[in-house]
């Protein structure tokens, strides 16, 4: 067929025009040819940085000053380095404790938002505004509703009676700790909720019914029909929340800046703190690469722990 | 098995009345189906009768229980959708003896009505199959396997045919009819099929913009149609209905057609003089004669093997005849078309009801 394609244009083309015709007609080659440009781009801006933080990890490089390869010798020092310990203490502790709210809630909403109510389309679209809001100045809000002496859940609570102090929110470690978790809650709970709202308007109405006829209670349809089948869509949404959480930036730079004591400090957080204003580039990196093995496992968990499931593939198994 | 009674039943969405007052009494064990064309609230009657639907006015009872308030888990009835809707996340094991582990049977029990529902519709060996993993006629079959393990005392069935192609169709629909023979569950079928009600039925139900036109058994609505409507919707090809003129005058009553040419009129049809009649004749009742008849020009001749059917033109108006022999037609030809004055409905034009009760 290829060969009987190409000759058709006459008897006259031969040599290596005609070669590099057949080789325009191989449905490879020109794939490949046409991938090239993509190709390109992804390795200069996506490749080339992250090759670059990994070298960088590998040497001595301090701002204003070439580095030296060094092997594992910037690993082996932020392993016994307390700070860098109680960073990585404090992402996980920040992640899990998010992302578990972030679920709940996140659920929770989406199923309220799912049932037939009133100025439904508002209600979505409120719901959607922390979302909405840059991190940096929803940050700077909850600055203010954290601050030690204007802090308006402490006035309100003095006004109540309950408490006789102001509370110093971003001044106690835990204390701390649990106010950038509430307000990474606050803010990432929108993704979850639109996220799954999307994922249960998928799911066909008819197999409500069909569960209705055969007996199933509003918990035994959650349990047996809606839970199972969003799963998929938690599986991906959840490894987004979990990616964006534990990489999470702006909202401890601007809450807390780590404090108080380095108690807040996430690995994305100290890795800036050490790389730029530190200026140990390389210590840096490295505790920026320290975070990519965490971040695999969650991807890999969440790609063969839940969106893997044998009804989602097609033909015979 | 129970009868279900449904009386002066009203559905409104909103301001929209779709089903407006509707009675129907289908007997114990008896295979009902309810047919009309899309839009005539068939499905909105069968939901409510599941439950998925609330009933704005009126009274559906099951086994002599008014269950206007009473949750679709209570009434104790099994639906086959369009869609089937068979849980994609369970295997077909699973989907079958989900009712049954929600009603908490033993295990034992549930295995065994699963098997023996396997057995009957032969999926014995897909039980452990995902839906995405069957075919149409096979996930069909699972949709009805759900149904027969509940042992519910009513069946009802949404258009289960719809999804699949004509030859399935034709397989399945014998297969319920069977599948009903053996069980004598009282069954509520809704098609937009009249071949399937026709061929299915212990009594058929014509629906209409939310109002019942006819109730009968499948022959009855077919030799004896009360309207217009039921007329041209049931049998295929659908039947012929010329405008005419009644003359009851003379000694022999007859209706005058367009042209001047008289046909006799049957004995029972009740019409006055000069009233404007339409005259029905089955394309079956209507062969081409020698003799006297509607004078009229073939345009085309559909040869099936089994029979010929013909379409003709008679004073613009389309007519069709089907024949049992090989007939010699061709376009063009002028014929003329007898049809048979025993068989032949006249319905009132004005309000489309039927002229006489019965044939002669």
């Amino acid at each position: 067929m290829t060969a009987g394609a190409t000759t058709a244009g006459g008897p006259a083309r031969t040599g290596r025009a005609g070669r590099l015709n057949r080789a325009l007609d191989n449905r490879n080659l020109l794939g490949l040819l046409f991938m090239l440009p993509a190709a390109a781009l992804l390795l200069v801006f996506l490749t080339y940085p992250l090759g670059l933080g990994i070298w960088l990890g590998f040497t001595d490089t301090r701002i204003g000053r070439g580095g030296h390869w060094v092997g594992l010798a910037n690993y082996l020092y932020l392993a016994g380095d307390a700070v860098a310990r109680l960073s990585v203490f404090n992402t996980i502790v920040y992640t899990v404790v998010a992302s578990t709210f972030k679920f709940a809630l996140g659920l929770w909403l989406a199923l309220l938002l799912n049932e037939k109510l009133p100025f439904k389309s508002i209600l979505r679209a409120i719901v959607l505004l922390p979302f909405i809001v840059p991190t940096a100045l929803s940050a700077i809000a909850f600055w203010w509703i954290y601050d030690a002496q204007f802090s308006v859940i402490s006035w309100m609570l003095v006004r109540l009676g309950w408490i006789h102090q102001y509370i110093d929110f971003l001044g106690d470690p835990w204390l701390a700790r649990m106010s950038t978790i509430i307000a990474n809650i606050w803010r990432g709970v929108p993704f979850v909720a639109i996220c799954l709202l999307a994922g249960l308007q998928t799911i066909s109405p008819s197999y409500y019914e069909a569960a209705s006829l055969d007996g199933a209670s509003s918990w035994q349809k959650f349990r047996y029909v809606t839970m199972p089948l969003l799963t998929p869509i938690i599986a991906v949404v959840m490894t987004f929340s979990v990616l964006f959480t534990f990489t999470d930036f702006q909202l401890i730079y601007v809450l807390t800046r780590g404090g108080p004591a380095n108690a807040t400090h996430l690995m994305a957080t100290l890795s800036f703190q050490r790389a730029i204003p530190g200026g140990a580039l390389g210590e840096g990196a490295a505790l920026a690469v320290a975070m990519i093995p965490f971040l695999l496992a969650a991807i890999l968990f969440s790609y063969f722990g839940l969106q893997r499931r044998a009804w989602q593939q097609g033909a015979d198994s | 098995m129970a009868a279900v009674t449904i009386t002066a039943v009203r559905k409104r969405f909103g301001g929209t009345e779709v089903i407006s007052g509707v009675d129907v009494a289908i007997g114990d064990g008896e295979f009902c189906v309810l047919v009309g064309p899309s839009g005539c609230g068939k499905s909105t009657l069968l939901r409510m009768i599941a439950g998925l639907e609330e009933i704005t006015d009126g009274e559906i009872a099951i086994g002599g229980v008014v269950v206007n308030r009473v949750p679709p888990k209570q009434r104790d009835i099994a639906m086959v959708f369009q869609n089937y809707a068979l849980y994609p996340h369970m295997t077909v094991r699973d989907n079958m003896s989900f009712a049954l582990k929600l009603a908490k049977q033993p295990r034992a029990e549930v295995e065994g009505r699963v098997a023996r529902a396997a057995e009957i519709l032969g999926l014995a060996s897909y039980l452990d199959r995902y839906p995405r993993q069957l075919s149409g006629g096979q996930r069909q079959r699972v949709a009805m396997g759900r149904a027969i393990v509940r042992d519910p005392q009513v069946f009802l069935f949404d258009e289960p045919l719809s999804n699949l192609d004509a030859k399935l169709r034709v397989a399945m629909r014998t297969e319920i009819k069977e599948l009903h023979q053996r069980l004598k569950t009282t069954s509520i079928y809704v098609t937009h099929d009249q071949i399937e009600a026709m061929t299915m039925a212990d009594r058929i139900v014509v629906m209409r913009d939310g109002r019942v036109e006819q109730i009968g058994d499948p022959l009855e609505l077919y030799d004896t149609p009360a309207n217009i409507f039921v007329a041209g919707f049931i049998g295929s090809p659908a039947m012929n209905l010329v405008p005419g003129t009644a003359r009851v005058n003379g000694t022999r009553p007859s209706v005058e057609f367009e042209g001047g040419l008289r046909l006799p009129l049957p004995h029972a049809a009740q019409a006055s003089d000069g009233q404007a009649v339409l005259y029905g004749m089955r394309p079956e009742h209507c062969a081409p004669s020698d003799a006297a008849g509607l004078p009229a020009e073939v345009v085309v001749v559909e040869p099936t093997g089994a029979d010929t059917q013909l379409f003709c033109r008679f004073n613009g108006r389309d007519i069709s005849s089907l024949v049992r022999e090989r007939v010699s037609c061709r376009p063009g030809d002028r014929i003329r078309l007898a049809p048979d004055p025993a068989r032949v409905h006249v319905f009132d034009a004005a309000t489309g009801a039927r002229l006489g009760a019965r044939e002669p």
